[in-house]
C-alpha cells in the first residue's frame, strides 16, 4: 500500500528526528523511516558535547541557532535530554597552541562572533582546577554544554510522533525513486509518497546521495569513546586540549567520558564497529598525564559510534543541486549533534518557507559537484 | 608462572580455566600448538573446581569425588607445555582474535590464530523483594568462601530456590560443620510432571545416583520446604526476616544470612562483546552462543566449550573442551590431529555426559515469579532500577534493553548486565508481548571487566606513542 504523506525524511538520528519534529511543528506530516531504531548509531552513542567552542567558521552561524534551541530544549520536547550548561573549555598545553587561540579569538571578533572568548593561566585554572600548571590558558564558550545522546534523540523521536510524525523504525527505506513528481520509498510491504525527501541517513546517507546522482567525498568513521567508575566530582566544563586528540567531560553522577576523535574500524553493513584499544590507551595515558585524580579510576566501558565524515569536514546541509523536493541533511563529521535541533529547524524553514535566515549557504552540497539543474533529468 | 604473556602471537589462547579450558589446553598443548591459557582466579580450576590446587579444606569427602576429579586435569595442563597465566583478566576480545587482558596493573594485547573461549557460567539473577539487602547473597558467592577459605555460615542461615548446585551447597555446608535453618524450594511442581518424559534419561546419567543421595543427605539433617511459590527478604538496612509462602501456608522466620540460589546461565559478555551471535533458549531461559559441533561459532576463529555454550555441567564441559581444542588442531597442525582421540570418541563421551540434562532443565526450570519481578523490586542493582521504573519507560517508547539505557541506564554500570540482562529482556518481552529472542539483549562492549585507567595506560606502546605523551 503507497500513503501519501508530505514528507519523507530517511535516518533516525537526532538530525533526521529534529527535522521530523520541526515538519511537525509547521503543520506538516512527515514519515520518519529509521532502518534500527532512533539513535542507534552515532547520534545515540556520541559524546552528547553541545558545543559552539572551535567550530569552522562556516557552521558558526548554525551552531549559535542551535545553542539557542538547546537552551530552550525543554519546552521543545518535553525532556530536558540532560542538557547542562557548564561551559566548554579548550586548553593550550604550551605558548604556541595558546598564540594559536588568540588568532583565533580575534579571528572571530572580526567577524562579529563573540562566544570565543580567551582566558589566560589563572581563570583556566579557576574553571579547570585540575588542569596542570604548564598550561598557559585557553578558550572558553561560556554557554556550551553537554547533554544525554541517546535520551536527546528519543526525546525528539517521541516528540515528533505525538506531533503527528509516522515513524517507521526496524526497516530500511528502499528502492528511492522519483515518480509522478513524487518522492517514493519502500518500507518493508508499504511504500510512501511525498513532494519532498529529506536524507538524513548518517553514514548511509552517501549511499544514497551517490544513487540519487549527487556523490559527496564522504567516508565512514566511528569514532571512540570510553566511560569511567565514579570518581568524585572534579570538574564542570567540557575539556579539549588544542592540540592532542584528547576531550572529556564528569557527568553529576561521577562517571567521566574521555573522548578526543581516535577511530574505530567501523562496519556499517555489519552494524558493527571494531575497537582500536592501542589508541584508546594512548588517550588513557594522555589523561594519566594530565588529570592524576583520573589514575585509579576503573574504564568501565568503551564503544563507537558510526557515522559520515566529508572530505572538508564540514555537513552537507540544504537542498539538492540536482532535484526538486530532495533535501540533504548529512556528513557532520564528528560534530552533530550540537547542530541537530538548529538543523532540523533550519531543514524545515527550507521546506516550507523555502528559505531560511540562518546563514548556511556553505554548507550546500553544490560545492562538491557543478550540476546545471537546467539539464536535470527528472527520470532516474 | 610468569607474570606477562611471553610473546604476542600464539596459536591458540584459551580463555578460563575451568574444566572445559583445561580439558582445551591440554590437547592444543600436547598436539604441538603455542598455547596460553589465561584465568582471572589465583589458581586453576574454575568454579567447580575452585581453590583445588589451594583449598584448606582438607578431607577430601567433603567436598566430593567431582571436585577432586579436576586434579588430574589441573596435572595434565601443568605438564603440557602450555603457557599459564593467573589472576590475567581478559576484558577485550575481537573478530580480528585480538585479546585485550589486563596482568599484574599492566595491559596487553595478544594475537590468536584460534581462541577457545571456557568462561563457564554465572548465577542466574534471582530478583526478589529484598534481594539487594546486605546478607543476602548468592549460593555461588556462598561456595566460593567455602573452597577458598574453607568459611562456612555459623549463624541463622537460609537457603532458597533450586537447582542442582542448591543441594551440592548444602551438602558441603553441612560437612563442614555450617549451619543451615531452612531451605525453601522453589522448584514448581508441575516441574516434576512436565520433567517425566526425560526421567529416563536422566536415570542413566552419572548425575543421577549422585544427586539423589545427596538430597537425602541434606534432608536428613536440614528442614526443607518444598513448593515455594512466593519468597521475600526483610530488614532494616540488613537481613533480619525472610517471608516464604507454600500453598497456603506463609511464614516469616528470622534469618541472617539467605543464600539464593535457581540455577546458573552462560557466561555471555566476552562472546557477545566479540561479536558473536546468540539466540534465546527457551529450555534454559537464557542466551547461548550459536555453536557448531565443534563448538564454532560465528566469529571465524572463536569457539567456546563448557557451559559458556549452554549449560551441561562439568563432564561436559571436559568434553567440550576437547573437541574445540581437536578442531583447532585440525585446521592449524592437520598431521597432529591424528594423534589425538578420534572426533567420533570425543562426540560419544560428550552426549553421555549431556544425557539426563533435559530432565534438569525441566525439573528446576524456575518459576516465572521468580524470574520476572514486580512492583518495586530491584531489578538493575548498579543503577537503583525497579520492575515498574522499566515498565514505565517501556509505556513510553522503550522498545529494548539498549533503548531502555536511554531511559534508565540500566545495564550501564559496573556490572554490565550480568545481574539484571535477563530479568531485563524478559521483564520488556513480556511488557511489550513478545518473545525474548525478538527483544534482544544490551549490545555488550569491552572491557567486559572494568580496568583501571593506569592498566590501560601502561600498555606496551610503540616509541612513537611513548614520544607522543611525553609532556615538553
Amino acid at each position: 500500500m503507497t500513503r501519501l504523506v508530505d514528507a519523507i525524511v530517511v535516518g533516525g538520528g537526532i538530525h533526521g528526528c529534529s527535522t521530523a519534529l520541526h515538519l511537525s511543528l509547521a503543520g506538516m506530516k512527515p514519515v520518519l523511516i529509521e532502518k534500527d531504531y532512533a539513535g542507534r548509531h552515532a547520534s545515540g552513542v556520541n559524546a552528547g558535547g553541545v558545543r559552539q567552542l572551535a567550530r569552522h567558521v562556516a557552521e558558526i552561524p548554525l551552531s549559535i541557532r542551535s545553542m539557542g534551541i538547546w537552551e530552550g530544549i525543554g519546552e521543545l520536547v518535553d525532556d530536558s535530554c540532560g542538557f547542562e550548561s557548564h561551559g566548554q573549555v579548550l586548553v593550550a598545553e604550551n605558548d604556541a597552541e595558546f598564540d594559536a587561540c588568540r588568532a583565533r579569538v580575534a579571528e572571530l571578533n572580526a567577524l562579529g562572533f563573540t562566544h570565543e572568548e580567551l582566558i589566560d593561566g589563572p581563570e583556566l585554572r579557576r574553571l579547570v582546577p585540575a588542569v596542570a600548571e604548564t598550561c598557559p590558558g585557553g578558550v572558553v564558550s561560556r554557554r556550551d554544554g553537554a547533554a544525554e545522546p541517546a535520551r536527546t534523540t528519543t526525546a525528539f523521536r517521541r516528540k515528533a510522533a505525538a506531533q503527528g510524525a509516522t515513524v517507521c523504525e526496524g526497516v530500511a527505506a528502499s528502492n528511492i525513486r522519483r515518480e509522478d513528481g513524487l518522492w517514493r520509498v519502500d518500507v518493508g510491504a508499504d511504500s510512501y509518497a511525498a513532494p519532498v525527501l529529506v536524507n538524513a541517513a548518517g553514514a548511509w546517507a552517501g549511499r544514497i546521495a551517490a544513487a540519487l546522482g549527487e556523490p559527496v567525498p564522504v567516508e565512514t568513521v566511528a569514532p571512540m569513546l570510553m566511560i569511567t567508575s565514579r570518581v568524585p566530582h572534579f570538574i564542570d566544563p567540557v575539556v579539549i586540549l588544542r592540540g592532542r586528540k584528547l576531550s572529556f567531560k564528569q557527568f553529576a553522577n561521577g562517571t567521566v567520558l574521555i573522548g578526543g576523535g581516535h577511530l574505530a574500524a567501523a562496519d556499517q553493513d555489519r552494524n558493527e564497529t571494531v575497537l582500536d584499544w592501542r589508541s584508546l590507551a594512548v588517550s588513557a595515558g594522555t589523561v594519566f598525564d594530565l588529570f592524576p585524580v583520573m589514575r585509579s579510576a576503573s574504564i568501565v566501558r568503551a564503544w563507537a559510534g558510526i557515522e559520515a565524515r566529508t572530505l572538508d569536514d564540514l555537513p552537507v546541509l540544504g537542498p539538492s543541486a540536482r532535484h526538486a523536493g530532495l533535501y540533504h541533511q548529512f556528513g557532520f563529521s564528528l560534530h552533530g549533534f550540537q547542530l541537530g535541533p538548529g538543523a532540523g529547524a533550519v531543514m524545515a524553514e527550507l521546506i516550507v518557507n523555502g528559505g531560511t535566515q540562518t546563514r548556511i549557504g556553505e554548507l550546500g552540497i553544490d560545492r562538491f559537484c557543478s550540476f546545471n539543474p537546467a539539464n536535470e533529468d527528472e527520470t532516474l | 608462572m610468569r607474570a606477562t604473556p611471553k610473546r604476542d602471537n600464539y596459536d591458540i589462547v584459551v580463555i578460563g580455566a575451568g574444566p572445559a579450558g583445561l580439558a582445551a589446553t591440554v590437547f592444543a598443548a600436547e598436539a604441538g600448538l603455542s598455547a596460553l591459557l589465561l584465568d582471572e582466579n589465583p589458581g586453576p580450576g574454575g568454579q567447580v573446581w575452585r581453590a583445588i590446587s589451594s583449598t584448606p579444606v582438607a578431607e577430601r569427602e567433603q567436598l566430593g569425588a567431582d571436585y577432586w576429579a579436576g586434579a588430574d586435569l589441573v596435572q595434565a595442563v601443568r605438564s603440557s607445555g602450555a603457557e599459564i597465566i593467573h589472576r590475567a583478566t581478559v576484558w577485550s576480545l575481537d573478530r580480528n582474535l585480538e585479546v585485550g587482558v589486563s596482568v599484574g596493573g599492566a595491559s596487553a594485547f595478544i594475537n590468536a590464530r584460534r581462541v577457545v573461549l571456557a568462561t563457564g557460567a554465572l548465577e542466574r539473577p534471582f530478583p526478589i523483594p529484598g534481594w539487594t539487602l546486605p546478607g543476602v547473597m548468592t549460593a555461588g558467592a556462598a561456595q566460593t568462601m567455602l573452597k577458598s577459605s574453607g568459611l562456612v555460615p555459623d549463624g541463622r542461615t537460609v537457603i532458597a530456590g533450586q537447582g542442582p548446585l542448591l543441594w551440592l551447597l548444602a551438602a558441603q555446608i553441612l560437612r563442614l560443620g555450617g549451619r543451615i535453618d531452612r531451605i525453601l524450594d522453589t522448584t514448581e511442581r508441575r516441574n516434576h510432571i512436565a520433567a517425566l518424559p526425560h526421567a529416563f534419561a536422566f536415570m542413566t546419567s552419572p548425575y543421577f545416583a549422585k544427586g539423589l543421595a545427596m538430597m537425602r543427605e541434606v534432608r536428613a539433617k536440614v528442614r526443607v520446604v518444598t513448593g515455594v511459590n512466593e519468597l521475600s527478604a526483610e530488614g532494616d538496612g540488613q537481613l533480619a526476616t525472610v517471608t516464604y509462602a507454600a500453598g497456603d501456608r506463609r511464614e516469616t522466620i528470622p534469618a541472617g544470612l539467605l543464600l539464593l540460589h535457581q540455577g546458573v546461565v552462560p557466561n555471555v559478555n566476552l562472546a557477545m562483546a566479540a561479536g558473536v551471535e546468540h539466540r534465546w533458549d527457551d529450555r534454559q531461559l537464557c542466551w547461548s552462543p550459536v555453536v557448531d559441533d565443534k563448538g564454532n561459532t560465528s566469529v571465524e576463529g572463536i569457539a567456546i566449550a563448557g557451559d559458556g555454550a549452554g549449560i551441561a555441567g562439568m563432564e561436559a564441559a571436559v568434553f567440550r573442551g576437547r573437541i574445540a581444542a581437536r578442531a583447532a588442531v585440525q585446521a592449524l597442525a592437520p598431521e597432529e590431529a591424528a594423534k589425538l582421540a578420534p572426533m567420533a570418541m570425543l562426540r560419544t563421551n560428550l552426549a553421555r555426559a549431556e544425557r539426563g540434562r533435559a530432565f534438569l532443565d525441566t525439573l528446576f526450570r524456575p518459576a516465572r515469579q521468580f524470574r520476572i519481578p514486580k512492583g518495586d523490586t530491584i531489578v538493575c542493582r548498579c543503577e537503583e532500577v525497579t520492575a515498574n521504573d522499566i515498565l514505565d519507560a517501556v509505556a513510553i517508547g522503550a522498545t529494548g534493553p539498549n533503548q531502555l539505557k536511554a531511559y534508565r541506564r540500566t545495564g550501564m554500570g559496573p556490572c554490565q548486565g550480568r545481574l539484571c540482562g535477563l530479568t531485563v529482556t524478559e521483564l520488556m518481552a513480556e511488557a511489550r508481548g513478545k518473545s525474548p529472542q525478538e527483544i534482544g539483549y544490551y549490545r555488550l562492549r569491552a572491557p567486559v571487566k572494568p580496568i583501571t585507567l593506569s592498566e590501560l595506560a601502561a600498555v606496551a606502546k610503540t616509541e612513537a606513542d611513548v614520544n607522543a605523551v611525553v609532556r615538553g
